[in-house]
């Protein structure tokens, strides 16, 4: 690019200089956003990771503070700076420190170090950053810190996250940095606090991080909600957003801008061009290919041949169990000693950090991760990304893909493994995806009432508020722009006494109305609470998981074992729960033995067996997007298409032609047939397991009620599978089971609220809720009290609102989130009016090929569909049978 | 691995020293000849009670367990009901109950004889109720205390125990009777209370070894484990 060209003409010579010192020119986009913001724009910049996204964020503020201290040179000049009087060393400090000379050189004319003075402009921050990641935040810190020093600018940077010292923290209010960079939840904390105003009134600019990240959870409605409030403190402030491509990047533009209530207001976009396209092959394995499981174990050799054969590999896989399982596998065939690692979120969080310094030191061949390594910071250079098992959707995979090769004009290359052979059409539709560039990220969120109700105490515990003031800044909020009043007044009158219709508590109240109608907080309590327990992320309740000495033949009774012993990590409480003494699991790359539960521990022991009795939950929290759902039908109702595909799948999908039916691309197969006793019914909705799963509850609570007395159900990502007593066959043809009826959308009527009365799903979405809106306490004030020894629990709570009070605004959250979380209801709802005057059936004498996948997983995954008193009755009898002989 | 139809069993025999008990789906233990019945931890006011402390639970909680009582106090018909400690949440939690509370627990009470045994979390005799109140009470080899001490013929709650069944890979998680026909511990009661696996340490010390059953409060049944199945 030329010096002369017009847009580069915001770059002042200093800044031009020290690009050209570094043998770069500034990229277009780069210059693109400094446009926007010479023009007072928000803008959103969609591009792919190794764009130099973050200098672009950040160029226009280091020029607008180069600027400001340049017009104040003279009263300033000659007051030196250094890095000791900024505030001491520690995490994440920048500060312009002594310029490297070499860099000296290059510049014709360096100003001279200073401070930046109280008069120069007013104190609070200029630019705040937000990232999901706290280390996100250190490492952006650390990037900074090189143009300011190397450019001599008179900036203060500093990070402030969970980590940052108390003391810090305090002088960071009084005494502002003037780029802070800093989480969601920390930005929250601050705004509740009463130096918001302080803070915030100069703040010129918001720079937003991974904002694809962030948008798709409850942390982006915190976020969101935050954002409105810095607008209403900073009228000027204008956001930028960094996000990778998204499937609609205009919507996404909203998140960025106040919206004003009428019609949908949107920041600029910048977009860069592509870079180069990524090479994705998919694994053509030599061996046979499974029909089911998400072990990959087949691939096993060809996978460490791909390590071997590259600098650094990244190999993805989609949940921890997997991760464990392939870390293990791989080190078994680890002839050569190849440095590999394990990475995922359950690990010790000092091991980790021993994984991610060797990464980034570039001593590693391999890193076995799950997404706990799917966002933002460099590692150093990766040349391969592996990934194992479903790639789920499409722009997931691109980001996973694009953490090869952080650099823009190179190509990054992936290789994915199928587990099985479904997973095969789902990595041939992916790669189809990606090399069409097609994106299927989810739409904007609507806001969620249980993140508005923790805002809301929030900024009561800022200042007192008048509910109509606070209302028409929260629908400024893209996520909330089109709240209801009444949803306002509900989360704010929740916020008082917990709003309830049984008036008890108004003398509890936590914030209550002065005389001239504003909300203040009742008590400093209320206050310390709030700061205790902010942010929307809830953990599964995880148990520690210790190593011990086996007793053998232990008995499980808690407080037997010795105490003590090396921590291996956390796993979720409910795998722990589906346990029984004896079992072998797979954790921390070695199979253990489940010993005993005492209060938050589990005890292991080190099993000899190699492999692990309990098979690991296999599909992960990311079901198949909708849109690679789609393609997969269609490539399968597509034959030309399936030239693609391997021998085996071929074979495979010819023979479910011959001997039952393809489904076409709007329609739904069902199949019946008998087998060992018993009779089935196999669908195939590719609806994704969650959505499968509340599918199957419902079909059994129909089919009981058509008296073919089903027994329970099991579903994967493509299909359900349904079994019982009944001649399902017998009873379509002889007009007794209306397969119409039986899949007709009515079914999210009465029968999906009997079941929610009673589904441990909807339960866990409560408890999320619960805890987020601040009904329930992760932490007691004064207290060091963990989820753990929770006084009270909350499905009990849950059982009791919803009997009492069903409309309460926390049920009503609970319910927005089961549409789209764990009961993935909306997609069900989809689903059945697609298919309505869509379903094919086919009557079977046996088994389909295409069933076998489902039908395979019986007996490895959790049966549900059985009541809690058949599932006991079952157990006493299996008692009785053992005992009987 | 067909599940059996489940028999619908709403009570289930448990004998403690040669005494026979049906021990209630409800939670609550019935003894026929005395016609005598027993709830243990009701833990009522245990919503305002968090309340107080700004934990603003549904405060339905008390109304809840009350229509529980009455029902079985309907049920059964009983001529004496022992509330078996803990029947409040705290000291001062019967001064909180609503009056319509206070009225269902006086229609329960007229016409039989009323037993407030204290606890740990109602020490004090609920002054404003009617009702006697006792420490601990003795009916033939029978003897009713709120805090297990593991003496034979004792029945007693204040453990919450609960029991831990998995099955398919699926555990499910209930309320419990515990009892070793020697002696029993309750389930408790309550709307908000939670429980103890009986497998904790807590319940060694009332049970010598591990042969004692879990009557598991199961939807519409009641079933019974061995404890060293549990857990």
């Amino acid at each position: 690019m030329s010096p002369h060209d017009s847009s580069s003409d915001l770059l002042p010579g200093h800044f031009k200089r020290w690009f050209a010192a570094r043998g770069w020119t500034p990229r277009e986009h780069q210059l693109a956003l400094l446009a926007k913001a010479k023009a007072k724009r928000s803008a959103l910049l969609i591009a792919p990771t190794g764009a130099g996204k973050t200098l672009a964020g950040f160029l226009p503020t280091l020029v607008e503070l180069y600027e400001a201290a340049d017009s104040h040179l003279s009263p300033l000049a000659g007051r030196g700076r250094t890095a000791s009087n900024a505030s001491g060393p520690g995490e994440g400090q920048s500060a312009a420190s002594a310029p490297h000379p070499a860099t000296l050189a290059a510049l014709a004319s360096p100003p001279s170090p200073r401070k930046r003075g109280e008069g120069k402009r007013s104190g609070g921050l200029h630019t705040l950053y937000i990232s999901p990641l706290k280390a996100l935040a250190v490492d952006i810190a650390r990037n900074l810190e090189r143009p300011v020093a190397e450019m001599n600018l008179p900036i203060r940077v500093e990070t402030r996250t969970g980590d940052t010292p108390v003391s810090r923290r305090q002088r960071q209010r009084r005494d502002p940095p003037d780029i802070l960079l800093t989480t969601p939840e920390q930005l929250a904390l601050l705004i509740s606090s009463a130096d918001g105003p302080y803070l915030f009134g100069s703040l010129q600019r918001i720079v937003l991080d991974e904002l694809h990240a962030l948008v798709t959870s409850k942390r982006g409605d915190l976020l969101s909600l935050g954002l409105a409030r810095l607008f209403r403190l900073a009228p000027d402030a204008k956001a930028i957003g960094l996000s990778a491509t998204v499937a609609e990047p205009q919507s996404l533009s909203r998140f960025l801008v106040p919206q004003d209530g009428s019609a949908p207001a949107y920041a600029d976009i910048v977009m860069t061009s592509g870079g180069a396209a990524p090479i994705v092959e998919m694994l053509d394995t030599k061996e046979r290919l499974p029909w089911a499981g998400h072990t990959a174990r087949h691939a096993m050799s060809e996978i460490y041949d791909l390590i071997k054969r590259n600098k650094t590999s990244l190999v993805f896989v989609n949940t921890r169990s997997q991760a464990e399982m392939l870390f293990q596998e791989l080190w078994r065939i680890n002839d050569d000693g190849l440095a590999i690692a394990l990475h995922h979120g359950s690990l010790d969080v000092a091991q980790r950090r021993k994984v991610e310094n060797a990464m980034a030191a570039g001593k590693l061949r391999g890193v076995v991760c799950t997404s706990s390594l799917d966002l933002g910071i460099d590692w150093g250079d990766i040349d391969l990304v592996i990934n194992v098992g479903a790639p789920k959707g499409a722009s997931r995979m691109m980001q996973r893909i694009g953490r090869a090769n952080h650099r823009l004009d190179e190509p990054s290359r992936a290789v994915m493994v199928p587990a099985n052979r479904f997973e095969v059409l789902e990595c041939r539709a992916a790669i189809d995806a990606i090399a069409e560039n097609a994106q299927d990220t989810p739409p904007l969120r609507t806001g969620a009432l249980d993140v508005l109700a923790q805002h809301v105490m929030g900024c009561a515990c800022g200042e007192p508020f008048l509910s109509d003031d606070l209302y028409s800044e929260v629908c400024h909020a893209a996520p909330y722009a089109d709240l209801a009043r009444k949803d306002f007044d509900d989360v704010v009158d929740f916020v008082a006494t917990g709003g309830y219709a049984l008036k008890s508590y108004e003398r509890f109240a936590r914030i209550k109305q002065d005389k001239d109608g504003k909300w203040r907080v009742t008590n400093p309590r209320v206050r310390q609470s709030y700061r205790l327990n902010v942010g929307t992320i809830v953990e599964e309740q995880m148990l520690k998981v210790k190593l011990v000495r086996s007793r053998g033949g232990g008995s499980g009774v808690t407080g037997g074992i010795a105490r003590g012993g090396r921590m291996l990590g956390e796993v979720e409480e409910y795998f722990v729960e589906g346990l029984t003494v004896g079992d072998t699991f797979v954790f921390g790359g070695e199979v253990v033995r489940y010993e005993a539960l005492a209060e938050d521990q589990v005890y292991v022991s080190r099993a000899n067996d190699a492999d692990a009795k309990v098979p690991a939950y296999g599909g992960g929290k990311f079901p198949l997007s909708t849109y690679l759902a789609d393609r997969v039908r269609h490539l399968l109702a597509d034959k030309s298409a399936w030239r693609g595909l391997p021998d085996q799948v071929r074979d495979w999908l010819s023979l479910q032609t011959q001997v039952s039916k393809i489904p076409g691309p709007a329609e739904m197969v069902v199949e019946t047939f008998p087998r060992g006793g018993k009779h089935y019914l196999v669908c195939y909705p590719f609806e994704g397991r969650l959505a499968h799963q509340t599918l199957g509850m419902l079909l059994t609570r129909r089919l009981e009620r058509a008296r073919a007395r089903p027994l329970g159900f099991v579903a994967n990502e493509y299909a359900l599978a349904v079994w019982g007593v009944g001649d399902l066959s017998a009873m379509v043809r002889q007009g007794r089971l209306d397969l119409a009826a039986l899949f007709d959308a009515d079914m999210l009527g009465d029968d999906l609220e009997a079941w929610l009365a009673e589904s441990a799903l909807m339960k866990r979405t409560f408890r999320a809720c619960a805890i987020i809106s601040g009904l329930i306490p992760r932490r007691f004030v004064g207290e060091d009290k963990s989820r753990r020894q929770m006084l009270f629990s909350t499905d009990l709570v849950y059982d009791v609102l919803r009997k009492h009070q069903a409309d309460h605004v926390l049920l009503r959250a609970a319910r927005a989130d089961a549409a789209t979380g764990l009961l993935d209801l909306k997609r069900l709802g989809d689903m059945l009016s697609r298919i309505k005057g869509h379903i094919v059936h086919r009557a079977l004498d046996r088994v389909s090929p295409l069933a076998v996948p489902v039908m395979l997983e019986i007996g490895r995954e959790a049966v549900y569909g059985e009541a809690a008193d058949e599932l006991l009755a079952e157990a006493a009898e299996e008692l009785v049978k053992e005992a009987m002989g | 691995m067909n599940a059996p139809a489940a028999k619908q069993q709403p009570d289930a025999a448990l004998t403690v020293s040669g005494v026979a008990f049906a021990a209630d789906l409800s939670g609550a233990l019935y003894w026929s000849e005395e016609r005598l019945l027993v709830v243990s931890d009701m833990h009522l006011e245990k919503g305002s009670s968090f309340a107080m402390r700004g934990v603003l639970l549904p405060p339905f909680d008390t109304v809840a367990t009350l229509a529980r009582l009455a029902a079985v106090i309907a049920r059964t018909n009983p001529r004496t009901v022992i509330a078996l400690g803990d029947s409040f949440h705290d000291r001062d939690a019967h001064q909180r109950l609503a009056d319509a509370d206070r009225d269902a627990i006086a229609a329960m009470q007229t016409g039989r004889d009323w037993i407030w045994i204290a606890g740990n979390h109602d020490p004090l005799p609920p002054a404003t109720l009617r009702g006697s109140v006792a420490e601990e009470i003795a009916i033939g080899a029978i003897s009713f205390r709120h805090e297990p001490t593991g003496v034979e013929g004792e029945i007693a709650g204040h453990l919450h125990p609960k029991a831990r069944v998995a099955t398919r890979g699926r555990a499910i998680d209930r309320r419990c009777f515990a009892s070793d026909g020697m002696r029993a511990v309750m389930p408790s009661f309550g709307a908000y209370t939670g429980g103890l696996s009986i497998r904790d340490r807590a319940f060694a010390k009332i049970f010598p070894s591990l042969d004692f059953t879990a009557h598991v409060l199961g939807d519409a049944s009641m079933h019974a484990f061995p404890a060293a199945r549990c857990f």
